[in-house]
C-alpha cells in the first residue's frame, strides 16, 4: 500500500501544466484531487514517475454562465459544484449528482476534470455530463480543442485526450428548471453505483438519458432516447435501457440483474424528471 | 449511593481524544530506536508448488539489509496446528520452500528487512516467486470430494469430525419436516488497527515483543514455544489495541517471526501490515455451510431438530476447527426440543485460516435455529412469534440442561420476547405490513424476530479463572493489575468502579494496568465475553480482600477490635463503628506498610446471557434492496455495572450483526483469488445503513459470580444477524420467498422473488 517512487511538480497555471506534461512525457500524470489516482498508485496498478499537481491552479476553479452554457473549471471540487448557486439555478442535475459522490471527504478532494479524465464506467458525474450532452475542453501543446462528451469516453479507462493534453473545462447546456432525475443504486449510501441512471430534459426539447456501470464506459441510453423522441411512454422507453449495453458480472450484480436495474432506474429517473414521482435517492434513510 | 449501575464516562477517553491512542505502530519506545522494517513476500497464488524463489535482485535493492527465504531459516520448525488432536501434517512453514506448496493467497514465501518501511515494499516486489498452480479448493463442498488434497502427507482435506449422523427415524414422529441448506458465510474481522508487531532484544538475552493482541499471556506462551525459547526470555506487551473481534486471539506466526528476525539481524524490527495484507492474512470468521432439518406437529410443537455443519477451516487449521463444537453444544438454542442432533465436519481449503469472530461458534447455532423456526412457522402457517413461544424453555432459575447438552444458568426467554415485541409494537407492525401487502406497494415491510441464548465466560484456555492485583498507595491512589486485555471495552473504567465501590477511592485515582507479561505473568485475556464476569469479579474480590487485610492492620494500629471497624467510603478508609471520620485511611495504612492484594477468582461455570431482537426492514421489491428501519433489542446480560459501556457493546454488536446479514462476505474466485481484499470491495456496515437502536432493559442476575454479571460483548451480534435476515425474508414472504442466504444482497432478494414468482417456492 505504498506507491513506488515518483517526482512531484506543482503548477499554478494551465500553461505551466502543459509545459510540464511536454517536458516529462508519457510517464507523467496530472494529479487533481488524487482520489482515484492515489489509490491505484498505492495498489501499484499505476506507476507514474512524475505527478503534476493542478489542484492549486486557480484559473481552473470556477462555475459560471457563459452564453447558453454553464462553464465549469476542471479543478472544481465536487463539493464546490454541489454548493454552487450558479449550478443549482442553471443545471441542477449536476450539483445533485455531485452531492451523491462518495462521502464528504471524497467530495472535498475529488474534481470534475479528474473524474472525467479517469473515465471509470461507474462514475456518477460523467454519467450526468453524458446525459446533458456536455463538451470537454482540453488544452495541449497545440492549444485548446473541444470534444463532445459522446466522443470522449473511448474504453475502459481510455479517453480521447492525446498525450500532452489536460482537461481545462466542462461546458453543459443551461437546463434551468427543466426536469431531471438521477437514480443511483448502491450497496451502502457512500458507495459507487452498482448501476445509475441520469435523465434530463434538455433545452432543445429532447430528453438525455445515460447509464453508469453498464459497460466499459458510462453509456448513453440511446434506444431509450430514440423511443422517447418517437413519443413512446416512459414505461415503453425504459424497457429498452439495457439495449446496446455490455454490463459486467461481479459479486454485486450479474448481467441479468444489472440489465434489470438499468430498466428500473431509467424508468424511475424519467418519472422523476417528468415530475410524476419523487426521487428515491435517500433510500437508506427512509423510515 | 453505589457507583455500580451508573453511567460513569470512560476514563480512557480524554487521552484517546486528545493525544490519541498509542498503537503498536505508534510506539516511540527507545528500545525500538533504529529498528528495521519487515515486509513479507506473500503468495499471489492460492494453491501450487513453488518452483523458484529468487531474492538476488531484492538483496541489491536500496535500503535492504537482509532477505530471508526458506533456505535461511536455520532450525526454525514449522508451526504445528494449535490443537493437539490435529494431524501434524497441517503444520505451517515459516516460509514456503522451493518444492513446497503455497496454500492460500497470502502464504509467506520470503521476508525483507529494510532501513525504511517504503523501501520494503519496493524490495519485496523484486523478489521473484514462481508457482506452478494446482487446482484451488474453494469452499467445503469442493474440499469434501478430496479430488484435490491440500496436504498430500495427510491424505485428506478432512481436518476433524464431531458427532454422528442422525438415526434414520429421527423425524419419524413428526407431522411436518422442513429441511434446508443455508450458509453462514465467511466474514472478515476487519479491526481498524491491522496486525502489527515490534521486537527488540536486550543485553540480558530477553526479547521484548509489542503486538496488537487480545491476550498477552497466551500470545507470549505460543511465541516462546514456536521459537523454542524459554518463556522467561519473552516479555510481551500489548499497547493500545484498536479492535480485535476474536481475530487477535492467539499469536500469529508473523509476530514470532518479527522476534526471530530481530535476533538474526541484531537490531530491533517493526512490522505493520497493510489493509490488503490484513484482508488475506488475518484470521477470518464463521464460514459454515449448514443443513438444518426441523420437524414437529401442525399445532406448532417442535419435536426434533438436526444441525449438520461443514466448517471451512481455511488453509492451515487453527482455532476455527473447534468452534463448530460450540455450535453443536448450543444447537438447541432457547428451545425445549425433545430431540436435537448436531454434527460437524471440518475441512482445509485454499482460503485464509478461520478463527474466532464475535460470537465464535454460537452465532452460527442461533442463526441456524432461528432460520429453522421461521421455516417451520412458514410451513405450518403460524406466526413466528407464536411458534417460538410454544417451544421456549420455560423460565428457570435453577440450571437447565438442553437436549444438545449445554447447562444454562438462568433465563426467561418468553419474557425477553414479550418485552421486545411490546416495545416494537408487534401487532401494529403486522397490521402495517398487511396494509402494504394489500395495496401491493413497491416498498414492503418485513418483520424479523430472533431469540437467542449464548455461552459466555467459557474456558478459552484459561479455565474460568482470572487474576487481579490491587494496591493502594500512600498518596491515596490505587493500581489495579488485571489479566484481561481491553481493546475498546472500557475495562479501565469498570474495573476502577468495582474497586471504588468497596474502597471509596474515586475512579479517577485508580489506574488499571494490563497486557504486560512481566507485570502480569498470568491472565486469560479478553475474549468470549469473559472479562467482567471473571476479571471484573477478581477485582471485586481483591477489593473485598484488601479491606480485610486493612482491617487487621488498622485494628492493631488503632488498638481496636477488628469487628468494631467499618469501611468509611467517604474517607476512603476504616473508622470505628458509628463514628465516621475517627479512623484511618487506606493511604495512611499504605504509608505504614505496603497495602496490596493478589487474588484469583474462579467461576463455577460459564454464564448464558439471552435476549430477543426485532428487526424491521423496508424492501423495494422492484430492486430487491432491503433497508433496516428499526432494531429493537432485549439483551439480558445479568447485572449491569456500567450501562453506558454495556450499551456500547450492544450497539457495536448489533451493527456488526447487521453487516453480516446484509453486506459482508469474503469471496474467492474459482482459482482461490480473494475478490474482497480492500475496503472498496469488502463492505462493513456504516452509520448510514443503520437506524437508531431501541434498547430495551432486562437484567436477570447469574449466581455464577458475586457481581451477577453475564457477558455482553457478543450478544448484540448473535441476536441481530438472524433478526435482520428473517426480516428480509419476511418482507417478501407474501411473494412466495422462504429463504434468502446471507448476505441478503439486493441481487439475492430480487432473484429469490423471481424464482418464487416462477412457481417454485425457493
Ligand atoms: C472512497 C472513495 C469513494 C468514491 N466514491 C465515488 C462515487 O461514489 N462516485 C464517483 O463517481 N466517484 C467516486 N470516487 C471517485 C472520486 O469522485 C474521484 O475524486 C474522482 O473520480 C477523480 O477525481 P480526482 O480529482 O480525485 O482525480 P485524480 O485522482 O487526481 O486523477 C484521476 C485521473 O485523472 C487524471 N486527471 C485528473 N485531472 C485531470 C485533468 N484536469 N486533465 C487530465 N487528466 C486529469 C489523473 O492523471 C488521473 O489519471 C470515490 C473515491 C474514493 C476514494
Amino acid at each position: 500500500m505504498i506507491p513506488s517512487q515518483f517526482d512531484y511538480v506543482r503548477v499554478s497555471t494551465v500553461d505551466e501544466a502543459v509545459a510540464a506534461l511536454a517536458e516529462h512525457g508519457e510517464d507523467a500524470k496530472i494529479l487533481a484531487g488524487g482520489h482515484s489516482l492515489l489509490p491505484i498508485m498505492k495498489l501499484r496498478l499505476a506507476v507514474p514517475t512524475v505527478l503534476i499537481d493542478i489542484s492549486g491552479v486557480e484559473e481552473l476553479n470556477y462555475v459560471r454562465v457563459d452564453g447558453d452554457h454553464v462553464a465549469i473549471g476542471a479543478a472544481t471540487r465536487h463539493h464546490d459544484l454541489e454548493k454552487s448557486e450558479v449550478a443549482q439555478a442553471e443545471v441542477p442535475l449536476l450539483p445533485h449528482v455531485a452531492a451523491r459522490v462518495g462521502d464528504p471527504q471524497v467530495r472535498h478532494r475529488g474534481t470534475l476534470g479528474g473524474t472525467v479524465a479517469h473515465c471509470d464506467p461507474a462514475s456518477d458525474l460523467p454519467t450526468a455530463l453524458l446525459a446533458l450532452g456536455a463538451t470537454v475542453v482540453v488544452a495541449g501543446p497545440g492549444g485548446r480543442r473541444e470534444i463532445p462528451i459522446t466522443e470522449f469516453f473511448l474504453g475502459f479507462f481510455e479517453t480521447a485526450m492525446e498525450e500532452g493534453e489536460l482537461i481545462v473545462e466542462l461546458r453543459v447546456p443551461r437546463t434551468g428548471a427543466g426536469g431531471w432525475g438521477y437514480e443511483k443504486f448502491t450497496r451502502r449510501e457512500n458507495d459507487w453505483p452498482i448501476v445509475a441512471a441520469a435523465a434530463v430534459h434538455l433545452p432543445d426539447g429532447s430528453v438525455g438519458v445515460a447509464l453508469a456501470n453498464m459497460g466499459g464506459v458510462v453509456l448513453k441510453a440511446a434506444a431509450v432516447e430514440a423511443a422517447l423522441a418517437e413519443g413512446k411512454s416512459i414505461e415503453e422507453a425504459a424497457e429498452l435501457a439495457a439495449e446496446g449495453t455490455s454490463p459486467s458480472s461481479d459479486m454485486h450484480a450479474d448481467v441479468e440483474y444489472r440489465s434489470h436495474l438499468a430498466r428500473l432506474l431509467t424508468k424511475r429517473a424519467l418519472k422523476v424528471a417528468a415530475g410524476e414521482t419523487e426521487a428515491s435517492t435517500a433510500e437508506s434513510t427512509a423510515a | 449511593m453505589s457507583i455500580l449501575g451508573t453511567r460513569v464516562v470512560r476514563t480512557e477517553d480524554p487521552l484517546f481524544l486528545t493525544r490519541g491512542a498509542v498503537y503498536t505502530d505508534d510506539l516511540t519506545d527507545e528500545r525500538l530506536t533504529g529498528a528495521l522494517h519487515a515486509t513479507f513476500v506473500r503468495s499471489t497464488v492460492a494453491h501450487g508448488t513453488v518452483t523458484e524463489v529468487d531474492a538476488s535482485a531484492a538483496r541489491e535493492a536500496p535500503g535492504v539489509v537482509a532477505v530471508y527465504t526458506a533456505e535461511d531459516l536455520g532450525d526454525l520448525q514449522p508451526v504445528p496446528p494449535p490443537l493437539p488432536f490435529l494431524d501434524a501434517g497441517f503444520s505451517r512453514p515459516w516460509l514456503v520452500p522451493v518444492g513446497g506448496r503455497v496454500h492460500f493467497v497470502g502464504d509467506l514465501v520470503a521476508v525483507v528487512l529494510t532501513e525504511e518501511r517504503y523501501q520494503g515494499e519496493d524490495a519485496a516486489e523484486a523478489v521473484v516467486v514462481d508457482v506452478d498452480p494446482l487446482p484451488a479448493v474453494v469452499g467445503t463442498a469442493a474440499a469434501a470430494t478430496d479430488e484435490t488434497v491440500l496436504f498430500p502427507e495427510v491424505g485428506t482435506n478432512k481436518v476433524a469430525a464431531f458427532g454422528e449422523p442422525a438415526p434414520d427415524d429421527f423425524f419419524a414422529d413428526c407431522e411436518v419436516v422442513v429441511t434446508r441448506a443455508i450458509a453462514n458465510q465467511r466474514v472478515a474481522a476487519a479491526p481498524l488497527e491491522t496486525r502489527a508487531a515490534s521486537a527488540a532484544w536486550g543485553e540480558d538475552g530477553r526479547v521484548t515483543i509489542w503486538c496488537t493482541n487480545q491476550g498477552a499471556q497466551q500470545a507470549k506462551g505460543q511465541i516462546a514455544g514456536w521459537l523454542g525459547l524459554d518463556a522467561e526470555k519473552v516479555h510481551l506487551i500489548t499497547p493500545d489495541v484498536g479492535g480485535g473481534f476474536g481475530a487477535k486471539i492467539g499469536a500469529d506466526q508473523e509476530y514470532a517471526f518479527v522476534a526471530w528476525l530481530a535476533q538474526q539481524a541484531g537490531r530491533p524490527v517493526r512490522w505493520t501490515e497493510s489493509r490488503s495484507e490484513n484482508m488475506t492474512g488475518m484470521l477470518q470468521g464463521r464460514a459454515q455451510d449448514q443443513v438444518i432439518t426441523i420437524g414437529g406437529d401442525r399445532d406448532g410443537t417442535v419435536k426434533a431438530y438436526s444441525l449438520v455443519v461443514q466448517q471451512d477451516c481455511g488453509a492451515y487449521p487453527r482455532i476455527g476447527t473447534v468452534l463448530p463444537t460450540l455450535t453443536m453444544l448450543m444447537a438447541a438454542a432457547v428451545y425445549d426440543i425433545p430431540k436435537v442432533h448436531a454434527q460437524a465436519t471440518c475441512y482445509a481449503t485454499n482460503g485464509t485460516s478461520i478463527g474466532a469472530y464475535r460470537g465464535a461458534g454460537r452465532p452460527e447455532a442461533t442463526a441456524a435455529a432461528e432460520r429453522a423456526m421461521d421455516l417451520f412457522a412458514a410451513e405450518i402457517g403460524m406466526d413466528p412469534a407464536d411458534v417460538r413461544r410454544k417451544n421456549f424453555i420455560p423460565a428457570f432459575t435453577e440450571p437447565f440442561t438442553t437436549a444438545s447438552g449445554a447447562t444454562y444458568d438462568s433465563g426467561d426467554y418468553t419474557a425477553a420476547l414479550d418485552r421486545v415485541l411490546e416495545a416494537a409494537g408487534y401487532a401494529d407492525l403486522r397490521a402495517e405490513q398487511a396494509r402494504r401487502r394489500e395495496r401491493g406497494d413497491a416498498r414492503q415491510l418485513g418483520i424479523g424476530i430472533s431469540a437467542y441464548v449464548e455461552i459466555t465466560g467459557a474456558d478459552s484456555g484459561h479455565g474460568t479463572s482470572e487474576n487481579a492485583e490491587l494496591e493502594v498507595h500512600p498518596d491515596g491512589t490505587a493500581t489495579v493489575l488485571t489479566g484481561t486485555s481491553p481493546h475498546g471495552q472500557g475495562h479501565a473504567t469498570t474495573w476502577a468502579m468495582l474497586a471504588s465501590e468497596q474502597l471509596g477511592i474515586p475512579v479517577e485515582k485508580i489506574t488499571v494496568l494490563h497486557g504486560d507479561t512481566d507485570r502480569i505473568p498470568d491472565g486469560g485475556g479478553t475474549m468470549g465475553s469473559r472479562s467482567l464476569q471473571q476479571g471484573g469479579a477478581a477485582v471485586h474480590q481483591a477489593a473485598v480482600e484488601l479491606v480485610e487485610v486493612a482491617r487487621k492492620r488498622a485494628a492493631e494500629l488503632l488498638e481496636a477490635n477488628p469487628d468494631d471497624l467499618e469501611v468509611d467510603l467517604a474517607n476512603a478508609g476504616l473508622s470505628v463503628k458509628g463514628t465516621p471520620g475517627t479512623g484511618i485511611t487506606w493511604a495512611q495504612l499504605a504509608a505504614d506498610e505496603q497495602l496490596i492484594v493478589q487474588t484469583t477468582f474462579t467461576a463455577n461455570a460459564p454464564t448464558f446471557p439471552f435476549g430477543a431482537h426485532v428487526a424491521v426492514v423496508e424492501t423495494d421489491v422492484e430492486s430487491g434492496k432491503a433497508v433496516v428501519t428499526r432494531l429493537v433489542t432485549v439483551d439480558d446480560a445479568g447485572t449491569i455495572i456500567n450501562p453506558l459501556l454495556a450499551e456500547g457493546q450492544r450497539h457495536g454488536g448489533i451493527a456488526q450483526g447487521v453487516g453480516q446479514a446484509l453486506l459482508e462476505e469474503i469471496l474467492y474466485d474459482e482459482d482461490g483469488n480473494p475478490q474482497t481484499s480492500t475496503f472498496a470491495d469488502y463492505p462493513f456496515v456504516s452509520a448510514t445503513e443503520l437506524p437508531s437502536f431501541e434498547l430495551v432493559e432486562m437484567a436477570t442476575p447469574t449466581p455464577m459470580n458475586p457481581l451477577g454479571a453475564k457477558g455482553i460483548g457478543e450478544a448484540g451480534t448473535i441476536g441481530s444477524t438472524p433478526a435482520v435476515q428473517s426480516a428480509v425474508v419476511d418482507s417478501v414472504a407474501h411473494l412466495g420467498v422462504r429463504h434468502v442466504d446471507m448476505p441478503a444482497t439486493s441481487m439475492r432478494v430480487w432473484k429469490a422473488i423471481r424464482e418464487a414468482q416462477k412457481g417454485s417456492t425457493n
